[in-house]
C-alpha cells in the first residue's frame, strides 16, 4: 500500500478494493502452489517476506511509476519546493524528494521506506485548482504521512494479515497431508479439511483486510491533524478537502446515474451503500475529516 | 519521534531554540574584520500565523511591548506570498536588535506560537568604503538552533560562492547548519 492520498473517490475505491482482494488471493494461491511444488515451509515463507520487503523497499518508485510521477528539481517547480522547504523547517525533518505527476485528477500522495528516502507527489490538476495557502495545508498534510512512516506502517499491518492466512492454510495442509502414519484416511475427510483451510484462511484474508483499511483510515485522520496543527489552520486544510472531494464527487455521479439501469448485472452494485462504502474506504469520509478538523480549530482556540 | 508516536500516528511539535540568537553580535564582529560587511539595521522574524484568538493577541502585544518607549514606526507586520507573517524590526545597534528579536520571538513563544515560528533573519552590507559582497543575511533557524548566510541576487539566484565563504569565516563564532538542503531560500524577504 505505498499510496497514501488526500482524496476519497468511491469508484476508485470499490474497485481498489476488489484488486486489492484478488491480489490477496493471488498471492495465497502461487503461495500454495508453491508448497507443492517446493515443500518446505521455510523457503516458501522467505519468498514471501522477501516479496513484501520487495514492495516496501521499492515503494516509492512503484508509485512514482503507477502514477506517472517524476522527481522535479527547484528550478522547475520553485513554488512547490520552497512551500515544502518552509514546512520542513516548521517541522523539523529532513526534505524528502518531490514530484508532480502530469495528471488532471487533483490528488497528493506521499511514499518511501522511510522519512529520508521519502517522496511526496503532487498531480497538476492539485496544483492548478487549489490556492496556494491550501495546496500548503495539502503537503503538511502528506509529510506528516512521511512522518509517522505511514508507508511502513501500512505494508507491516497488511503482510500480517496474509501472513496469518498463508501460516493457517499451510498448516492445515500439514495436517491433511503430512504427519505420516494413518494412511487409511478416506478421500472425503482430505477434501473436507482442504475446504475448510480454504474458508479459514480466506475469511483471516478477508478479516484482515477490513482491519489494515480501518487501521489506514485512523492513519488518514492523524495525518490530518498532525498537518493542520503544523501549519496552525485546520479550517485552510478542511477547505482544500472540500475543494478536492466537491470536485471529484460531482464527476463520478453522472457517470453512475448512466450505469444505474446496469447495476443487476454488475457482480457490486455501483452505487454502494453507505454503511458498506464506510467500512471497504481507505480514507474516513469527507464529514468525519471536518468535523475532527472544526473539533481540532475549537481546541487551538482555547489554547 | 519515538516508536509509540508511529504506532499512535501522532507527530510532536517541535519547540524553537530561542537563546542561541545571541552569537549573533560576536559574529557581526567577524564578519566587518574578515568580509568587511556591516548590519543594515534591519532583522525579521518570519512565522506561521495560525488561526484563533492567541495568534491575534500575541499580534498586538508584540507590536505593544517592542514599540513601546522607541520609535513606533521602527517595527511593521509583513504577509509574505507563502503564507508566512514577517515581524520586521529596525534598529541601528545590533545587539539591541537581537534583544528585541529575542523579545518578540519570547512573546511568540509565549503565546504557544513556538511551534510556528520558521527563522530570524539580519541584514548585512558592504561596509562603507568596499564593495563586492552585498547584500547578504544571516538566517537563524529556531528549529534547529543553527543559522546559515543568503546572498540572494537578481532573478532568484544566490550567490553561493560568498554564502559558502561566509560559512567558513563564521564556522568558530556560530553553530553552522551542516545540511545544506536546510538553507532555505527566502526570495522577497521583507527585512530592508
Amino acid at each position: 500500500m505505498p499510496q497514501r492520498s488526500i482524496e476519497t473517490d468511491h469508484g476508485l475505491t470499490s474497485r481498489m478494493f476488489v484488486v486489492g482482494l484478488l491480489l490477496v488471493v493471488l498471492y495465497g494461491a502461487i503461495m500454495t502452489g508453491l508448497f507443492f511444488v517446493i515443500h518446505s515451509l521455510a523457503i516458501i515463507l522467505v519468498i514471501g517476506i522477501g516479496a513484501i520487503f520487495a514492495q516496501y523497499w521499492f515503494s516509492a518508485r512503484i508509485a512514482l511509476f503507477s502514477m506517472h510521477a517524476k522527481v522535479v528539481t527547484p528550478e522547475e517547480e520553485p513554488k512547490l519546493h520552497a512551500m515544502i522547504d518552509r514546512l520542513c523547517a516548521l517541522a523539523n525533518v529532513p526534505k524528502p524528494q518531490v514530484a508532480v505527476s502530469e495528471t488532471d485528477l487533483p490528488n497528493a500522495f506521499a511514499t518511501g521506506r522511510s522519512p529520508k528516502a521519502a517522496v511526496i507527489c503532487a498531480t497538476r490538476g492539485i496544483m492548478q485548482r487549489l490556492p496556494d495557502e491550501e495546496l500548503e495545508a495539502v503537503l503538511a498534510h502528506e509529510l506528516s504521512h512521511v512522518v509517522h512512516r505511514d508507508v511502513a506502517v501500512m505494508t507491516i499491518a497488511s503482510s500480517v494479515g496474509m501472513l496469518a492466512g498463508l501460516i493457517s492454510r499451510i498448516a492445515m495442509y500439514g495436517m491433511a497431508f503430512g504427519g505420516g502414519g494413518n494412511r487409511n484416511d478416506s478421500g472425503g475427510q482430505i477434501v473436507l479439511i482442504e475446504l475448510g483451510a480454504m474458508v479459514v484462511s480466506f475469511l483471516i484474508y478477508i478479516v484482515s483486510w477490513l482491519l489494515t483499511l480501518a487501521l489506514s483510515r485512523y492513519r488518514e485522520l492523524s495525518a490530518d491533524r498532525s498537518g493542520a496543527i503544523l501549519i496552525g489552520k485546520p479550517s485552510v486544510l478542511a477547505s482544500a478537502l472540500q475543494r478536492i472531494t466537491g470536485d471529484i464527487a460531482r464527476i463520478p455521479s453522472r457517470d453512475l446515474r448512466r450505469v444505474e439501469t446496469m447495476n443487476a448485472f454488475f457482480f457490486a452494485p455501483a452505487i454502494s451503500g453507505k454503511s458498506l462504502h464506510g467500512l471497504l474506504a481507505t480514507h474516513p469520509s469527507l464529514e468525519v475529516r471536518l468535523a475532527k478538523l472544526a473539533e481540532l480549530e475549537r481546541e487551538l482556540g482555547q489554547a | 519521534m519515538g516508536l509509540l508516536d508511529v504506532l499512535r500516528g501522532r507527530s510532536r511539535q517541535v519547540e524553537p531554540n530561542l537563546d542561541q540568537i545571541f552569537a549573533l553580535p560576536s559574529a557581526a564582529v567577524t564578519l566587518e574584520t574578515a568580509c568587511s560587511l556591516v548590519p543594515t539595521g534591519h532583522g525579521g522574524i518570519c512565522f506561521k500565523a495560525g488561526s484563533g484568538p492567541a495568534d491575534r493577541t500575541a499580534g498586538t502585544e508584540i507590536t505593544e511591548l517592542l514599540s513601546g518607549d522607541i520609535d513606533p514606526t521602527s517595527i511593521k507586520r509583513v504577509d509574505d506570498d507563502l503564507g508566512f507573517t514577517w515581524l520586521v524590526i529596525d534598529d541601528p545597534d545590533l545587539s539591541s536588535l537581537v534583544t528585541r528579536l529575542h523579545g518578540a520571538n519570547t512573546t511568540l513563544a509565549e503565546h504557544g506560537l513556538g511551534p510556528h515560528l520558521l527563522c530570524a533573519a539580519v541584514g548585512f552590507t558592504d561596509a562603507p568604503g568596499s564593495s563586492g559582497a552585498a547584500p547578504c543575511y544571516l538566517v537563524y533557524l529556531f528549529k534547529q538552533g543553527t543559522f546559515y548566510p543568503f546572498a540572494p541576487r537578481d532573478n532568484e539566484r544566490r550567490d553561493n560562492e560568498l554564502e559558502l565563504r561566509l560559512r567558513a569565516q563564521l564556522a568558530d563564532d556560530l553553530p553552522i547548519e551542516p545540511d545544506l538542503t536546510r538553507w532555505l531560500a527566502l526570495w522577497g524577504l521583507p527585512v530592508s
